[in-house]
C-alpha cells in the first residue's frame, strides 16, 4: 500500500475579506501548495475540495470543477461537505484514494467565504449543521449547541468558565507570530470572562470568529515523491472518521463526543500508534469547551480530566503536548471548509520544522489533527509522522 | 421552510402536541425516536407505534441564547434546553420561568407554542 506524503502546503490569510470569492481564496492557497511542493500542475490527477456553505454565501453549487479551474488544474474536482469538517473529509478521501493505488497526486483543499453574510447571516448558515426540524426550529444556534454541551460537561465533570478562558488565552498567545491569523492579539483571562455573553456559558471570547479563507495541501504517493525527487518528509499515516446521531439530544452523552473517540481510535490503529506517541496536536476549538472535548476524545486526557489542561500549562507552547500552536480556530480563524485542511498543513509544517512555532516542537515526530462537524455528529482525525 | 408545503411527520407531531396528545415513535424493539421515521436508527426495524409522550421531562442541560438567528430575533434572549422524557429527549425553549431560575433537574412539560418572531410552531417547555 502506498504511503501518503504531504508534498506541499498553502494557507491564505484567515480573516475578514468579504469581497473575496471562494474561487479567489482557493486559487491562492492551491497555488501556494503547488509552489511549495515544486510539483508540475499537469501531474495533479484529482482535486478534492471541502466547503460547507457555498450555496448560502455565494449562490454556488457544483464547486468541484470550479475549484479545479481556479487552481489551474486540468483534472476532475469533487466537493466534500461535512459541515465544519468538510476539509477533513476531503483529506481522508484523498488519503484512501492514494493508498488504493488509483491516484498518485491529489490537490486537497477547502475554502469558505462567510463574512459577506454578516454576523446574523453567518449564524444562520452555521446553524444548518444541526438538525433543522428538531434543533434549528427550536432556536438552537451553533454557539447555543456547544453551550448545551458545556453546561452538561460542568454538571457531569465540573470545571469553570475560568478554566476554559485559559484555552482562549493560550490559543491567542500561540497566534502572535502567525501572520496569516485573524487575531494577532494577546488576551487575558479577565478579557474572556468580561466579554459579552453569546449563549451562556459561552461568551464572545470563548468562540472562534467568522472567517474567510482557504487552505490546500498537495498529497502524493511515496513512489511519486521518490521518482520525481519531491521532498516530502511527512506522511499521513493514520486516518479515522466517526459518526453520531445528528441531534445532540439523541446522543448517548451530552458532555462527550463519541464520534471523535471513534475517529481517534481508528486513526491511531491505522498508524499503529497511541495517544502516548503524540508530540503535538491541532484540534477543533470552535469554542473553548470543544478543545477540552477534543483532548479527551484523542485520549490525551481521560474523560472529565481535560478541563484544566491549558490552565495547568500542559497544552501551552512549552507544555508536554502543545495544542493548537497555530492559534487554533479561536485565534487563527475558522473558514469552515478550509479548517480541516489547514490543520493538516500546520502539523506538516510543524513536523518539517519550517512553521513559525516549530521551535516549540523541535524534536517532534508525530502530530494529530482533530476536525469536527456540527456538534460532532462527524469527526475526522489524522495522524502525521516524519518518515524521512 | 415553505408556508405551503408540509413536513410530513413533523407537522403532525406538532398538531398532536397542540391538542395535548403529544407522542413519540416506538419501534417493535422498544426504541424511542422522533418522526418522521421509516427505519429505527438503533436497530433498523421498520414497524413503529405512536406512544403517548410522557407528561414530565427533566432538564438535562440549558443555555441562555443572547445572539439569535434572524428568524428568532424577537425571541432573544431565550432559554434553550434539552429535556429527558424517558424514551426520548427533546430540545425546546423554556418559557414561564425567569431565565436565572432555570436549572438542571427542573421538571417540565412539552407544549406546542409559537415563535415570537415568525409565528412558526415552537416546541416549548413549561415548568410543571
Amino acid at each position: 500500500m502506498p504511503d501518503v506524503r504531504v508534498a506541499g502546503t498553502g494557507i491564505t490569510e484567515f480573516g475578514s475579506a468579504p469581497e473575496r470569492t471562494g474561487r479567489d481564496l482557493f486559487a491562492e492557497a492551491s497555488a501556494d501548495a503547488l509552489d511549495d511542493a515544486g510539483v508540475d500542475r499537469a501531474d495533479v490527477e484529482s482535486v478534492f475540495y471541502g466547503n460547507f456553505m457555498g450555496e448560502l454565501a455565494e449562490h454556488q453549487g457544483h464547486q468541484g470543477p470550479l475549484m479545479a479551474e481556479a487552481a489551474g488544474v486540468d483534472a476532475p474536482g469533487t466537493r466534500f461537505e461535512a459541515a465544519c469538517c468538510s476539509g477533513g473529509a476531503a483529506v481522508r478521501n484523498a488519503v484512501k484514494d492514494i493508498r488504493n493505488g488509483e491516484t498518485d497526486v491529489i490537490l486537497v483543499g477547502g475554502a469558505e467565504r462567510m463574512t459577506n453574510l454578516g454576523t446574523a447571516g453567518a449564524t444562520e448558515a452555521l446553524a444548518i449543521a444541526a438538525d433543522d426540524l428538531w434543533e434549528v426550529r427550536a432556536g438552537v444556534t451553533f454557539p447555543g449547541a456547544y453551550a448545551l454541551m458545556e453546561q452538561a460537561y460542568f454538571e457531569e465533570y465540573g470545571g469553570s468558565r475560568e478554566d476554559l478562558a485559559h484555552v482562549a488565552v493560550k490559543n491567542h498567545e500561540n497566534a502572535l507570530p502567525n501572520d496569516r491569523a485573524q487575531f494577532q492579539k494577546e488576551i487575558t483571562v479577565e478579557d474572556v470572562l468580561g466579554a459579552p455573553m453569546v449563549s451562556d456559558p459561552i461568551g464572545m471570547y470563548d468562540a472562534c470568529p467568522i472567517s474567510d479563507g482557504a487552505a490546500a495541501v498537495l498529497l502524493v504517493s511515496d513512489e511519486y515523491a521518490a521518482e520525481n525527487d519531491v521532498e516530502a518528509p511527512v506522511a499521513i499515516t493514520g486516518t479515522g472518521q466517526g459518526g453520531d446521531r445528528m441531534a445532540l439530544h439523541d446522543r448517548d452523552h451530552l458532555a462527550r463526543t463519541p464520534a471523535a473517540d471513534a475517529a481517534a481510535e481508528e486513526a491511531y490503529a491505522d498508524a499503529g500508534v497511541g495517544p502516548d506517541d503524540v508530540d503535538v496536536a491541532e484540534v477543533h476549538d470552535c469554542f473553548t469547551i470543544a478543545e477540552v472535548l477534543a483532548l479527551e476524545s484523542l485520549g490525551l486526557y481521560d474523560v472529565g480530566e481535560g478541563m484544566a489542561a491549558a490552565r495547568e500549562g500542559e497544552t501551552t507552547a512549552d507544555g508536554d503536548v502543545p495544542v493548537n500552536l497555530s492559534g487554533g480556530l479561536k485565534a487563527k480563524g475558522h473558514p469552515v471548509g478550509a479548517t480541516g485542511v489547514s490543520q493538516v498543513a500546520e502539523i506538516a509544517e510543524l513536523l518539517r520544522g519550517d512553521h513559525f512555532n516549530s521551535e516549540y516542537v523541535a524534536d517532534a515526530t508525530l502530530g494529530v489533527t482533530h476536525n469536527a462537524g456540527g456538534t460532532v455528529a462527524t469527526a475526522l482525525v489524522h495522524v502525521l509522522e516524519v518518515v524521512e | 421552510m415553505s408556508d405551503e408545503t408540509r413536513d410530513a411527520g413533523f407537522d403532525e407531531f406538532f398538531e398532536a402536541l397542540a391538542d395535548g396528545e403529544g407522542y413519540y415513535l416506538e419501534c417493535e424493539n422498544g426504541h424511542g425516536s422522533l418522526p418522521p421515521r421509516s427505519v429505527c436508527p438503533e436497530c433498523g426495524v421498520r414497524e413503529f407505534t405512536e406512544e403517548p409522550l410522557p407528561v414530565a421531562g427533566e432538564v438535562e442541560t440549558f443555555t441562555v441564547t443572547r445572539v439569535a438567528m434572524p428568524d428568532f430575533e424577537a425571541d432573544e434572549p431565550y432559554v434553550t434546553a434539552v429535556a429527558d422524557f424517558g424514551p426520548i429527549r427533546l430540545t425546546g425553549q423554556v418559557r414561564g420561568v425567569d431565565h436565572d431560575e432555570v436549572a438542571v433537574g427542573m421538571v417540565v412539560e412539552a407544549v406546542a407554542e409559537e415563535r415570537e418572531t415568525t409565528g412558526d410552531p415552537l416546541l416549548v417547555f413549561r415548568p410543571r
